[in-house]
């Protein structure tokens, strides 16, 4: 397995086009080995960079080419979704997030955030998160995930994709949607948003009243019933 | 049958990591991710892990012997060895290294030392038990069985 290099790429041909091509973004070596078996296991092709510049070298965006020089083996180098994580050293989650969504090529294609904050029981980190959250979400991310990231999230990230690939399904879904801001014509929803019940126990009275983040925002959240703090926050913040 | 009894020994060991707080579900997820087209999964990442906290809590021990210590760059470290702890499900080093990064905002030395302390114990605490854990694994694939995973 190549992941001693900075950009480890999954070259094998299968089922051709397909598959679903995932970039991954992450300094960690070990969340990027992490993140891209998660990624294969569900049938996704993954290019795991270590950086947000390399993920833009990949994407082309600054050399206007989006094929690798070398070999014409790859059936195009289409991009289904980026996931990056937010704190890197260098180019943040949050600035590649905007160079995209700045880019004409490359905005249609849905990221994803992941964030390491730890939500401890004190106001001043669920507040970074949710600023952080805010921001991203306006950039135009399609969602934002708590690491460490879990199986059950991949099948969330699956119906962000821009080709529209179910399993035993053909066709190209993608580029009728236009991305404007916030992209929630987009989103699949195969969970019910948990809105109403479990109001959150570490927000004060003044915060909770105002939005209902969904249970994976609190310390002591069970990993079963993961539903996207995003889609809640979105839901309840529209008005 | 041997198999039974490494099975047994492998269930029981890392029920026991469980109760005693050093795995955490991430754990599980990791050998969600094994099979049989990736058999040693969670061994990769593990000993990637291994070679990661040694890097790091160096990183950690040199950074606090300067003078002045440049607390931000200690607590840069920390918060990756939180990241990638937390990724692998090492719940006693994950939390040592929140308390770790509290006294790094504080930029009290003292509690940044002793958590330099735990968190090498800690350490080293969980890479015995994982290499139990490991040598056990390995026992029952050489004799043709599976590993038993905790629901």
């Amino acid at each position: 397995m190549d992941t001693d290099h900075v950009v480890s790429f999954d070259p094998s041909p299968m089922e051709g086009s397909e598959d679903v091509h995932v970039l991954a973004v992450d300094d960690s070596l070990i969340d990027r080995k992490f993140i891209q078996r998660l990624l294969k296991i569900s049938a996704c092709k993954v290019t795991a960079v270590d950086s947000g510049t390399r993920a833009l070298q990949f994407l082309g965006l600054d050399k206007n080419r989006r094929t690798l020089d070398s070999d014409d083996g790859f059936v195009g180098l289409k991009v289904d979704l980026i996931i990056t994580d937010y704190c890197m050293p260098g180019m943040t989650g949050y600035e590649l997030l905007k160079k995209i969504k700045e880019s004409s090529t490359l905005r249609e294609i849905p990221v994803v955030i992941m964030s390491s904050e730890n939500i401890l029981p004190r106001i001043d980190s669920v507040m970074k998160m949710f600023l952080k959250t805010c921001r991203c979400l306006e950039e135009g991310a399609e969602d934002f995930i708590v690491k460490p990231v879990k199986l059950s999230d991949v099948k969330r990230l699956k119906g962000y994709m821009t080709r529209d690939v179910k399993v035993g399904s053909h066709g190209h879904g993608g580029g009728d949607d236009d991305r404007g801001g916030a992209g929630i014509n987009h989103r699949k929803v195969s969970d019910t948003p948990n809105v109403a019940s479990s109001p959150p126990s570490i927000l004060s009275p003044t915060l909770s009243s105002s939005l209902s983040l969904s249970p994976s925002l609190s310390p002591s959240s069970s990993p079963t019933i993961i539903d996207s703090p995003i889609r809640v926050l979105k839901i309840t913040s529209i008005e | 049958m041997d198999v039974i009894q490494w099975q047994r020994q492998h269930r029981d060991h890392q029920a026991s990591m469980f109760r005693e707080g050093f795995l955490d579900d991430q754990f599980i997820q990791l050998q969600k991710l094994q099979d049989e087209t990736s058999p040693d999964f969670v061994i990769e990442v593990i000993t990637m892990f291994f070679a990661d906290s040694e890097n790091l809590i160096n990183n950690m021990k040199q950074a606090l012997e300067q003078t002045p210590v440049d607390f931000r760059q200690v607590d840069a470290h920390v918060h990756q060895y939180k990241g990638s702890s937390a990724s692998v499900g090492a719940a006693r080093v994950k939390n040592v290294c929140v308390t770790f990064r509290n006294f790094c905002d504080a930029q009290n030395l003292e509690g940044c030392a002793r958590c330099l302390q735990q968190l090498q114990h800690e350490y080293s605490l969980l890479k015995s038990n994982l290499q139990h854990l490991f040598g056990l694994q390995q026992q029952i694939q050489a004799a043709g069985g599976s590993i038993p995973t905790i629901e």
